[in-house]
């Protein structure tokens, strides 16, 4: 076991994941390197079927490598933990329980020592900081595609994970949505200064987000292929980003990496 | 929907409007709907009417009308054992049914849980259940006297083995089909089997349970019938035997419908039941 190091707060070390199928084995990933910092946000970006999913799944706990090795603040990452919560693609959230008893059960099952108001306040807190106190009581289907993924943010938060998994979290929204959550992801995320991972196909969202920007080659046995800085000071806004020199730079730097060099090959 | 119509809308035209359109729906409601069951019940009517005409021994509807009132004229009459107002009747058959198919419930719901949640258990159960399921629930009619040495327990038991079926089967693959999303949300929450249980799997599979309580609850009605025939006692299957030892045949299609109505508000009970659990 290592000690924990605030720079290598994440640790995937030759990650290789192999499914068994009733087709045969795939191997979905090979030699996976990474080391994630403390309070770093990281955004993983790659064709689709590339294996973003698998890789946020392994730091999750739902899935275990092949082989290889993966730890979070030093301990090996044996299956699902408080300390990393995951805001779903989908959502994820039961549509039999309200916006409240969502969040609520996440709550109640991570602080089971505090008293039932205490669990109550946290969750309110959750659900205010994504700005829906208004239709905390309301059911899944009686919001809007924008509001579910606030809720699965705000049960994700209200965790206090040390590390936010995000996959394609704005994936299913319209663009308008998309920016308005983007912004405020990067406040809430600014203010609680946890690690986030972020699964994304949406280029401007990968820079604008991420402190650093992992790009991965197509699959089978998809890896890492290239890592890319962003070094824009915070707070990022992104009207004054869309004409600045460097963002745009690092905009076609990722363009160029996955419509030039791992271009999908028309399936 | 038409009340935002009519604020946007100038207040005169948009009232004749709705109101004609309304009348339509009303219209297409009565043609669309109720008429075509009261024609059908008519038909059948109808064509027992003909039929009756033509056969001796049928009694027409009228007759059966008759009959019918004078029989619920005094449906709890007690004149001993074995003469006892058809209202008893109805009302021994649907203790026993609800008897044989609480048991049932009890039994085959929670077996369903354990049957969709472990594989292995499924794997386990799966040629039993294959193997015992399609044998025709009087079959195990003897089974019952022999073990229970009386008719009425042997009655119930004929129910619970024919109603346990659709509430294992029908629960069991409601948990089987539970998305591997909320799975995944179960594991990374890391919630307690207990908060699976009641959270996420139960309101996931009431839909499902419910379709099999209905299902079963259909084949205890159908199936009471005859096994009272066979064991005899009080009860509207052995009301029809007795009815057809005297050869009264007005209270042996009476008892036809009996037995239909029943069985419908049965049904319709459970359904409005569903709907009320479901989450939707
Ligand atoms: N449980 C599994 N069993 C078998 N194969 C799997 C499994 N999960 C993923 N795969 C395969 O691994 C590869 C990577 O899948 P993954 O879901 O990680 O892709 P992704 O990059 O997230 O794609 P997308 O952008 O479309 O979500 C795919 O080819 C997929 O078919
Ligand atoms: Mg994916």
């Amino acid at each position: 076991m290592e000690k924990a190091n605030a720079d290598k707060y994440v640790q995937l070390e030759h990650v290789d994941m192999t499914f068994h199928t009733k087709k045969g084995t795939f191997n979905a990933l090979k030699g996976i390197n990474l080391n994630i910092k403390e309070g770093e946000f990281i955004s993983i970006i790659g064709h689709s079927g590339c294996g973003k999913s698998t890789v946020l799944n392994l730091i999750a706990g739902l899935l275990q490598p092949s082989d290889g090795l993966l730890f979070c603040a030093g301990r090996e990452i044996a299956g699902p933990g408080p300390e990393r919560a995951v805001v779903f693609q989908n959502h994820s959230l039961l549509p039999w329980l309200t916006c409240f008893e969502n969040v609520y059960l996440a709550v109640e099952r991570v602080f089971s020592t505090e008293t039932k108001a205490q669990l109550e306040a946290r969750t309110h807190a959750a659900i205010e900081l994504v700005g829906l106190s208004h239709s905390s009581d309301k059911r899944p289907n009686e919001i809007s595609g924008g509001m579910k993924q606030r809720v699965g943010i705000a049960r994700a938060l209200a965790m206090e994970p040390k590390v936010l998994l995000l996959d394609e979290p704005f994936g299913a929204l319209d663009a308008l949505t998309r920016a308005n959550l983007q912004d405020e992801l990067m406040k809430i995320m600014a203010k609680s200064g946890c690690t986030a991972v972020m699964v994304t196909h949406d280029v401007d969202e990968a820079v604008l987000l991420s402190d650093r920007v992992v790009m991965m080659t197509n699959g089978p046995s998809a890896t890492i292929g290239e890592i890319l800085e962003v070094k824009l000071p915070r707070p990022r806004a992104r009207l004054e980003l869309a004409e600045d020199q460097e963002y745009n730079h690092l905009r076609s730097e990722v363009l160029r990496f996955l419509y030039e060099r791992h271009a999908k090959k028309s399936a | 929907m038409t009340n935002t119509v009519n604020k946007i809308m100038p207040t005169a035209k948009p009232f004749t409007l709705g109101s004609s359109r309304r009348l339509n729906t009303q219209a297409y409601r009565f043609f669309g709907w109720v008429l075509p069951p009261i024609f059908g019940l008519f038909l059948l009517v109808v064509i027992w009417a003909l039929i009756a005409e033509h056969t001796q021994e049928l009694p027409g509807p009228i007759k059966t009308w008759v009959s019918a009132v004078e029989l619920f004229s005094d449906p709890f009459y007690d004149h001993g054992i074995n003469d006892k107002g058809v209202g008893w009747n109805i009302l021994a058959s649907l203790e026993r049914v609800g008897l044989g198919f609480g048991l049932a419930a009890l039994i085959g719901i929670p077996l369903g849980f354990i049957i969709g949640r472990f594989e292995f258990v499924a794997r386990m159960t799966a040629p039993v259940i294959s193997l015992l399921r399609p044998v025709s629930p009087l079959a195990w009619l003897p089974i019952g006297l022999l073990v229970f040495k009386a008719a009425n327990p042997a009655a119930i038991w004929v129910i619970f083995i024919s109603a346990v079926w659709p509430m294992i089967i029908n629960t069991a693959v409601g948990v089987s089909k539970v998305p591997q999303d909320y799975m995944n949300v179960a594991k990374v929450l890391n919630l307690s089997e207990w908060k699976i249980v009641t959270k996420i799997l139960f309101p996931f599979v009431l839909p499902y349970m419910m379709t099999g309580v209905r299902l079963s609850i259909g084949v205890a009605w159908l199936v009471i019938v005859a096994a009272e025939m066979l064991t005899g006692g009080v009860g509207i299957g052995f009301w029809v035997w007795d009815e057809w030892n005297n050869l009264n045949v007005e209270h042996i299609i009476i008892a036809i419908f009996i037995v239909g109505i029943v069985g419908l508000l049965l049904e319709l009970m459970l359904t409005q039941i569903a709907k009320r659990f479901s989450y939707e």
